[in-house]
């Protein structure tokens, strides 16, 4: 990303041959314009494209003890479920998770994308790169391809120097600190449980619990939620996935079948 | 040899490239200036030529804050350090754009160095004429250091470093005389070394330290006259306590 240099130029060269060194002295700003017939509106059309995308629950949040994230494993294609058993948890590098909602092509490429630029970071700076900074390249990446029809909806969950980080990043470049977040069309489902539960001194047990217990009720109302609610904890020392349990079986669990008293028995008649 | 000094992106037959040679003649010519790292600050001292009687000397600083926690001192082409100095401090700024942290004193001298590189591969452009030296304090460890780079693009960190007029007289002295120091006795050295190769006095030489709390301040005149002073007491004590010893012999 260019930033514009505009304002500190020296003077510019009043003759002589154009070299790249030179250029970025005396270089006017321009962009190129886009080659289509609708300029005012191929944008939302672009956006709109994708809308009803992101079929999926993801959540994560920061407690006591680190950063707790969670999510379900199921694609949809429309009202098809084209798999039960996608990893939305995608791992950047040993301290750093991403999560996917949106494309999963574009969640895959660009997580893969960043996890190459951090190791890069971290080789020409010699130490790993903040959850900040981490974030805030993928976000630069995302607002650059604006309006192209990207689909990510992503959280940024990692344990630097400065403790647990959590960001939220998504297709139109935005970018948001936080403490908890849900991201999908199950969203609003889990962050009914998830914001009920929530407190920060929680000890992992807890925490992995109450997240387990978001995705869970998400994809029993959402139906492009469901598949395996997948539980990762972030503490000092890097990623540990603590469980992945198919939704089915919660269901179950916190809902157990009860016996229940019979009010009328059908009895066989003998004869007549 | 005449043949091969017109286009720096040519090699001469032994090996030389003759214009980053020469650009390292320039700073040779340039004002001494000397770097000291401490334990807890870092120092820089500058030559300043005799003041010329109607210029702003204020407006002559030669000692520069690149970002809050980043100075740089350079002897050579003026005009090239100007140019230089701002590229350094557009890249401090993007890269606290790009990953919100400020940078570390290795990564800005590194761009400072690839910079100056560029200069000695590219065609229709000569070398910037001038070695740099880049004080910090890490922003995360807090860890101070001294770092120079040149014409040619190499860099490297140093304790205490010397570079224009006379480098190697104070290098010398440096070597001879540098040990762990921490806050006044930094300064204190940085200025012997100055004056080993400077008329003596405020008016001649600009101090700037560096410290992890208050970052880069530019000691007042009368501050670094009362150093030198303090200097001269010092070689004096020494001077005399040498004669004493020296004297019994002389019966």
């Amino acid at each position: 990303m260019k930033l514009d240099t505009t304002g500190m130029e020296s003077a510019a060269p009043v003759w002589g041959s154009h070299n790249e060194l030179v250029d970025e002295f005396s270089a006017a700003p321009s962009f190129e314009l886009p080659n289509t017939t609708d300029f005012d509106g191929f944008q939302k059309e672009a956006i709109q494209m994708v809308k009803p995308a992101k079929g999926t629950t993801t959540l994560a949040f920061i407690f006591k003890e680190g950063v707790m994230v969670a999510a379900d494993s199921r694609a949809s294609m429309g009202g098809y479920i084209s798999s039960q058993s996608v990893k939305k948890i995608i791992e950047i590098n040993p301290y750093m998770l991403g999560t996917m909602a949106g494309g999963a092509a574009d969640c895959q490429f660009w997580h893969r994308n960043l996890g190459t630029k951090c190791r890069l970071h971290e080789l020409a700076n010699k130490r790993r790169i903040s959850v900040t900074g981490a974030s805030k390249l993928f976000a630069n990446i995302l607002y650059s391809y604006r309006g192209i029809g990207l689909s990510v909806g992503t959280m940024i969950a990692g344990w630097d120097e400065t403790g647990p980080g959590l960001y939220y990043v998504d297709n139109e470049g935005g970018r948001l600190k936080g403490m908890r977040f849900s991201v999908g069309s199950g969203s609003p489902y889990a962050y009914g449980v998830l914001d009920n539960g929530y407190r920060y001194d929680m000890s992992v047990e807890e925490a992995a619990e109450l997240a387990r217990r978001a995705i869970y009720h998400a994809t029993f109302r959402d139906g492009a939620s469901g598949g395996v609610a997948s539980v990762y904890y972030v503490g000092p020392n890097g990623w540990k996935k603590l469980s992945g349990d198919d939704v089915g079986e919660l269901h179950y669990r916190y809902y157990p079948v009860m016996p229940s008293t019979v009010e009328q028995e059908m009895v066989e008649v003998t004869g007549a | 040899m005449a043949r091969y000094d017109r286009a720096i992106t040519v090699f001469s037959p032994d090996g030389h490239l003759f214009q980053v040679e020469y650009a390292l003649e320039a700073v040779r010519k340039g004002n001494a200036a000397v770097g000291v790292r401490g334990t807890d600050i870092v120092v820089l001292g500058v030559e300043k030529k005799s003041a010329v009687k109607l210029q702003d000397s204020r407006s002559v600083r030669k000692i520069v804050s690149l970002d809050d926690h980043i100075a740089l001192a350079c002897a050579g082409l003026k005009a090239d350090a100007r140019v230089l100095i701002n590229r350094a401090r557009i890249e401090c700024q993007s890269h606290r754009l790009t990953v919100e942290e400020p940078v570390t004193v290795e990564y800005i001298t590194r761009y400072i160095a690839g910079l100056q590189q560029k200069y000695t591969q590219s065609g229709g452009v000569r070398p910037f004429g001038l070695s740099t030296l880049v004080v910090g304090f890490d922003p995360y460890t807090g860890v101070p250091s001294l770092y120079q780079t040149d014409p040619s693009g190499t860099f490297s960190a140093w304790k205490a470093n010397a570079t224009g007029r006379n480098s190697n007289s104070m290098r010398e002295f440096l070597e001879k005389n540098y040990k762990e120091t921490s806050g006044h006795e930094t300064i204190k050295l940085a200025i012997r070394a100055l004056l080993e190769v400077v008329e003596s006095g405020g008016k001649n030489i600009e101090v700037a330290t560096m410290t992890k709390e208050h970052g880069l301040r530019q000691l007042e005149e009368s501050e670094i006259d009362a150093i030198v002073a303090e200097i001269e007491a010092e070689k004096a004590a020494a001077e005399a306590a040498k004669k004493a010893l020296a004297a019994p012999k002389e019966t």
